[in-house]
């Protein structure tokens, strides 16, 4: 089947902080450079999800004059707060205690989502191309095996494969260099991280799942400004994982939770877990008599140095969190996403003009700053392993004593998919019922996130055996499936008797846990018709 | 023949619509727009006419601020010819709307005006019957199916009772049915040959109209949530309880 091509210098796959960055340096660097961003969301900023408190250091660095450009950057940090939650009492931790790394008083509290609809903006206006809608869902190469581009994906299929009357073929993008900047667990860079052996030599990738929830509270209990995390319960002291609670403007709070993904026990969901959290008294008592008015969640990277493949391969890099540039003990991966992107420009540049190979991309890596936080910041999440409380300690020794710089490295010692430990072996675990006022079920949580999908078209949640669900997975570990999944698409449903796994993927909110937590790694997710998916606002 | 048809932004179908605090509106900020459901299968018919031969070009016009472009540039990408946008900010009402047609229309002299039903924000389903009635055109609202012969349509309407089948004389203005056609993907190289199209732009003064509301809109506010259901035990319990609790019989 031959496809329409077109040409471009730069094709960029995802329109988030990284690809964003990537696209706006290039311009920068070279003006006459054609650059183009594909976007799987139906709008920039619709599929990005995240705290967030910002660090403006690569934005700085980017667009020195952002506060003059209009920026939705608003909001500085005034006070900081850091709890330890027991079932009902909470203990609040010093700020001149923590680490120097989880102080944010030079932040600002933002919408990434918002931020990315800005920059979108800033690249248009550099003459870069943004498709918002056109997912690429494959990757194309030149018969030296190096990447030449992308292939959009088709439009108007049915859910049994065949050409609607509205079909659409996709397109082929061909690029002297492509970028993928997809976010955590891109579905073509987990495909380049295998064929070029990326992660070779590195740890298994450690991921998180976190959720968030924006409330509209009572101007009373606001206080912009305000940055508040806690950690402990309802997390047992296995468990890696805590809170966000941010005060942004008018009168809204980010509310958010994440839980690592190297969780033990089949019958945690994480969903639930960040429902019980919000009735704790010191949280329940913010949020009361508020409305909830966004609800989302989203995979996020945690492995650090140790697991961040190499982001260079023939005719392509690999930047942000499709490659894993998060900061862990910062909980923070906008920057350093930026960054790896603006490096990447550079790269690019100059490959592009003197020839050089995509290969010194490491080297500049190495000199950035990025590389330098990310170096000290490696043996925080490792050190969680041994439970939060052994993990609070060495990360106080290791980030306020040492400061990132004891001579050794801990080291990741399974993926997230491996983790899960038989059900019979676990206990397991009674969630209280949804109160419709502070907790909520995932229905009318899948709501809020204006998510959908076309009706009849293939189902983008391909499970390798399809069998294995009810034969395997249900008998061994529960189906985890029906828990990890923080908006139901997957349910084991008893029909004559029998059960059966069904998939609603029109519920799917791209969040991709599931591709990564499957004990089996049976679920492969890929991309969907463009523009499906959440509709997030100021996410 | 030439087509004209009027295209609107409204918010996204799929998104949550969020009352403003103040009741004044609806929340717009960093909301997902799009194109108006119906709008799109007014254009596809378009295209689909022109595709047929049966039509020389196809006019696409939006009023509305200067984001409502984005819905014109949609339409120029599925094979509209040529764009218009008329500046207005704020609510214009659909008196407002047609007077701006009737202007356009005077202006451009299509032969057909095309437009959706109605609107999914303010779901007034008035443009086309005052536009007809401004133009004292022939009208077909509700269309699910349309046939072009020379000098006539013959239009299959969706009405309550069933289907009906119209016919109605050059000119004449249509209203597009959801059920009317599939309407197509924009590619993507098509994308980049709309923005190469011509779209011009004026105001609504520009054409002598005053887009002033004339309706007052006093508060907006959002439906009342309905109680979770119960379940009664017997037939007793139900009977009492619609008796006493529902007060309906």
């Amino acid at each position: 089947m031959s496809r329409e091509v077109m040409e471009y210098d730069v094709v960029i796959v995802g329109g988030g902080p990284s690809g964003l960055s990537t696209a706006i340096k290039l311009k920068q660097l070279k003006s006459d450079l054609n650059v183009c961003v594909l976007e799987k969301a139906s709008e920039i900023g619709a599929h990005i999800l995240s705290g967030n408190v910002f660090e403006t250091k690569a934005l700085d660095e980017l667009l020195p004059k952002w506060k003059e450009m209009g920026s939705p950057i608003k909001t500085k940090v005034s006070k900081e707060k850091f709890l330890f939650l027991s079932k009902t009492k909470s203990l609040s931790w010093p700020t001149w205690l923590l680490p120097k790394v989880q102080q944010n008083h030079k932040n600002y509290i933002i919408s990434l989502a918002n931020l990315c609809r800005w920059l979108a903006e800033q690249a248009e206006s550099l003459g870069v191309e943004i498709f918002p809608g056109f997912p690429a869902s494959e990757i194309i190469y030149h018969d030296d095996g190096s990447v030449k581009g992308i292939a959009t994906q088709d439009m108007g299929v049915d859910k049994n494969g065949n050409k609607k009357d509205s079909f659409e073929s996709g397109i082929e993008l061909h690029a002297k260099v492509t970028v993928f900047a997809e976010g955590c667990r891109g579905h073509l860079g987990k495909q380049l991280i295998k064929k070029f052996e990326l992660d070779k030599g590195k740890n298994p990738q450690q991921y998180g799942i976190g959720f968030k929830e924006i409330w509209e509270i009572d101007e009373n209990k606001h206080e912009e400004g305000l940055v508040m995390h806690t950690a402990g319960w309802p997390l047992d002291n296995k468990t890696y994982g805590g809170s966000f609670i941010y005060h942004a403007e008018n009168k809204q709070i980010f509310l958010g939770y994440v839980i690592g993904l190297d969780y033990q026990n089949p019958y945690l969901s994480p969903f639930d877990e960040f429902q019980r959290f919000k009735t704790h008294p010191s949280i329940k008592k913010i949020i009361e008599g508020g409305k909830r008015i966004s609800y989302g969640a989203r995979a996020l990277i945690e492995g650090g140095l140790q697991s961040l493949p190499k982001m260079y391969m023939p005719g392509a890099l690999l930047v942000g969190c499709d490659a894993g540039t998060l900061n862990m003990p910062k909980i923070k991966g906008s920057h350093t996403a930026m960054k790896s992107g603006m490096i990447a420009a550079e790269t690019i540049f100059s490959h592009l003009t003197e020839k050089k190979s995509l290969s010194i991309f490491e080297e500049n890596f190495k000199k950035s700053w990025v590389y330098e936080e990310l170096h000290a910041a490696r043996n925080v999440k490792p050190s969680f392993s041994w439970g939060l409380i052994l993990g609070i300690i060495f990360t106080g020794i290791d980030q306020i004593i040492f400061r990132g710089k004891l001579p050794f490295t801990l080291k990741h010692k399974h993926a997230d998919h491996e983790t899960l430990k038989p059900a019979n072996k676990m206990p397991k675990i009674v969630y209280p019922k949804p109160d419709n006022e502070i907790t909520f079920d995932k229905t009318s949580s899948v709501y809020l996130s204006g998510t959908n999908h076309t009706d009849n078209q293939p189902v983008h949640l391909k499970l390798k055996n399809p069998n294995l669900p009810i034969d395997f997975t249900l008998k061994e570990y529960d189906e985890p499936a029906q828990r990890y999944c923080p908006v139901g698409v997957y349910e084991v449903q008893i029909q004559n008797k029998i059960p059966k796994f069904v998939i609603n993927s029109q519920n799917c909110i791209h969040c991709k846990t599931c591709d990564i937590k499957e004990p089996s790694q049976n679920i492969t997710w890929v991309t969907p018709e463009g523009g499906g998916g959440p509709k997030y606002g100021n996410m | 023949m030439k087509i004209l048809v009027a295209v609107k932004r409204v918010i996204d179908y799929n998104v949550q619509i969020r009352v403003k605090e103040d009741n004044s509106g609806v929340v717009t900020d960093n909301v997902k727009m799009s194109t108006n459901p119906p709008d799109d299968n007014a254009i596809e018919e378009a295209v689909k006419i022109k595709e047929a031969g049966k039509a020389k070009e196809i006019v696409a016009i939006t009023i509305g601020d200067d984001k409502a472009q984005e819905t014109v540039r949609k339409a120029l990408a599925v094979g509209a010819d040529r764009g218009i946008h008329v500046k207005a900010d704020g609510i214009v009402e659909p008196l407002a709307v047609s007077k701006i047609l009737k202007a356009v229309v005077e202006k451009e002299k299509p032969d057909l005006v095309f437009m959706g039903k109605q609107a999914i924000d303010d779901d007034c389903n008035q443009t086309g019957q005052m536009l007809a009635a401004l133009l004292d055109w022939p009208q077909a609202t509700f269309a699910s199916k349309i046939e072009v012969s020379e000098k006539s349509l013959t239009v299959t309407r969706e009405i309550d009772e069933g289907l009906e089948t119209i016919e109605v004389n050059i000119p004449a203005i249509v209203t597009c049915d959801l059920r009317l056609n599939e309407p197509r993907y924009a590619s993507l190289p098509n994308i980049m040959k709309a923005k190469k199209k011509p779209l011009d732009q004026m105001t609504a003064s520009d054409l002598g109209i005053d887009t002033k509301p004339r309706i007052e809109q006093i508060k907006v506010e959002e439906p009342p949530k309905r109680k979770a259901g119960i379940k009664v035990s017997n037939v007793a319990d139900l009977v009492n309880k619609l008796k006493n609790e529902a007060k309906v019989i």
